[in-house]
């Protein structure tokens, strides 16, 4: 058995959820390299190569792999794939775009967002929002998978990978970069952060919700999340929605604050270790799922929190 | 420009699924069906292309069984203007979508095909983009706003950082997510209408496409449930807790 794992990076540095994937697809057996395409992405390249579980980095720098443009890097993983029997990479925006391109070319059926490796084969993947878990064996030769990462531990950093440049494949020149508009933040990202304080449509604004969450999520050096209902109200960032359709995180500790619980919410947080609920209505659903709650006006308990921490 | 516009009948969102007891699944029997909700924002999204004249016609194709019907003609009262159903009877994987969609493409020759990011049952997340492999086309996932121009179109997708704005050449697949906008309903006149408005139904043997599964389901389980834990009465009470008792801060 042979894995390559695309490694998810903004060309600077190496996402934890590539480590996160890298650990996942241990179980799997065999070698496992990891392939960074990107442009100037040595450092990212370097920083793979000190995954424990790694026995080769592959780098391949090319202008149109800087933006993970679906179209070149599925070329780029095709020109690789038949030296591997599992293509996987981890579920986030870049995986989910490009692996099942990927897996269409090479005629698989992908499993997606896989939560455990039971043997090489079978695996087991959340469906209808994670209200059930189904087991799956895939029966195609070759194996695409996405990694749902909240629920594996990082790879740790102590691996000594060789890293090999490998060419660009071909651009098919079908689509091109036109601009980003990424938040900028000296916070810990969702998906790997500790702790998460993620707020709800309870906030009423975005200048509460910026008033009310960012000091306590300043305190607790946290990420800050948001229900679909705060996003969609314009309280948050789209890359801030937390549920079935967003980040699916799984922090030490997770605080929920004006926000009822929704299926679709607890799909992305109730596999957190610590769940806080800080809500007016006592017979929230969000409730059932906390490990802690406090039935109040966030208005005075956010302010009274920060105090207190 | 002709848009394709496949959507799928699924649970209604709405509805808590619960696991069937020997594990072959979830119950599905009596349960309220409904268009994925994705999909209704792909609908919304080329009727809107086409009350701005970027496009001719907005055609809806359902893949499933007998009933999904239903969810065309749904399409249909929101205002599409035709309707195909290829009728499968069992469940279909999204590659075996992507290549029965490969087929209708060929015949129906849309421009741009729009599409949910995913199916709210099986939460794969995989159509649009196989069905992008499948044509040789550029795709624009996860679109929260679209721009027709001339030979191309302007994406900005929802990115893990926040958004990313790309060009593609048409054709093109695009997926939606929450935030293109948000579906209408369909008026009463309109509904009435779409009965009028006609569906072809055709058997997937037509297309010659093998619909077998290529993942075997071994078995369908309820996820390690959470209990709901204490109420607390204060501020105090909380840090003292997940200080002490969770050690968590």
């Amino acid at each position: 058995m042979k894995t390559l794992v695309l490694a998810d990076h903004d060309n600077a540095t190496l996402k934890e959820t590539t480590a996160r994937t890298v650990s996942a697809v241990a179980a799997i057996g065999g070698e496992v390299d990891v392939l960074v395409a990107g442009l100037g992405a040595q450092a990212v390249a370097a920083a793979a190569a000190k995954l424990a579980g790694v026995s080769k980095v592959l780098l391949a720098e090319d202008a149109a792999l800087a933006h993970g443009l679906a179209e070149p890097l599925t070329a780029l993983i095709l020109s690789l794939a038949p030296g591997y029997d599992v293509l996987a990479a981890p579920a986030s925006a870049t995986g989910k775009n490009v692996m099942p391109r990927v897996a269409a070319l090479l005629d698989v059926m992908q499993v997606s967002d896989v939560v455990k490796v039971v043997s090489p084969d079978t695996f087991e993947r959340p469906i209808y929002a994670g209200n059930a878990i189904q087991t799956v064996q895939a029966t195609d030769a070759k194996k695409v998978l996405t990694i749902r990462t909240a629920g594996f531990p990082p790879a740790a950093e102590t691996g000594t990978a060789s890293i090999e440049t490998v060419a660009a494949a071909a651009d098919p020149a079908l689509s091109s970069f036109v601009g980003e508009n990424l938040s900028k933040s000296e916070r810990p990202e969702l998906p790997s952060a500790k702790i998460i304080v993620s707020g709800g449509r309870a906030l009423g604004s975005a200048e509460k919700f910026q008033e009310f969450i960012l000091p306590v999520a300043d305190k607790l050096g946290a990420a800050i999340g948001a229900s679909r209902a705060a996003v969609d109200a314009g309280y948050a960032p789209n890359d801030q929605q937390v549920g079935q359709t967003g980040k699916v995180v799984a922090p030490d500790l997770y605080i929920a604050v004006g926000i009822s619980g929704a299926i679709q919410h607890l799909a992305g947080m109730k596999d957190s270790k610590v769940i806080v609920a800080i809500n007016k209505d006592e017979d929230a659903p969000i409730f059932q799922v906390a490990d802690y709650g406090l039935v109040g006006d966030l208005f005075t308990i956010l302010p009274e929190l920060e105090k207190a921490l | 420009m002709k848009i394709l516009v496949p959507v799928k009948r699924v649970v209604d969102y709405n509805v808590r699924v619960r696991v069937k007891a020997d594990g072959t699944g979830v119950e599905l029997a009596n349960v309220k069906m409904s268009m994925n909700p994705f999909d209704e924002i792909a609908v919304e999204e080329a009727l809107r292309l086409k009350e701005a004249g970027k496009a001719t016609e907005v055609v809806a194709v359902s893949i499933g069984p007998v009933q999904a019907q239903e969810t065309v003609r749904t399409a249909l009262a929101m205002g599409a203007d035709r309707g195909i159903v290829v009728e499968v009877a069992d469940t279909v994987e999204p590659l075996t979508v992507a290549k029965i969609l490969k087929a209708v493409v060929a015949e129906e020759n849309p421009e741009l095909v729009i599409l949910g990011k995913q199916a709210i049952d099986d939460d794969c997340g995989q159509t649009g983009q196989m069905l992008a492999a499948l044509l040789g086309w550029a795709q624009g996932t996860f679109a929260s706003k679209v721009e027709v121009g001339d030979g191309t179109l302007s994406v900005t997708r929802e990115v893990d950082g926040g958004l990313q704005t790309v060009s593609l050449k048409l054709p093109a697949i695009i997926t939606t997510d929450l935030r293109l906008n948000e579906p209408r309903y369909a008026s009463l006149p309109n509904i009435m209408k779409a009965k009028k408005k006609p569906i072809a139904i055709k058997p997937v043997a037509e297309y010659g496409i093998d619909p077998a599964p290529r993942l075997k389901v071994l078995k369908t389980t309820e996820p390690a449930g959470r209990k709901a834990g204490v109420k607390v009465a204060s501020v105090a009470e909380l840090v003292a807790k997940l200080r002490d008792e969770a050690g968590v801060i």
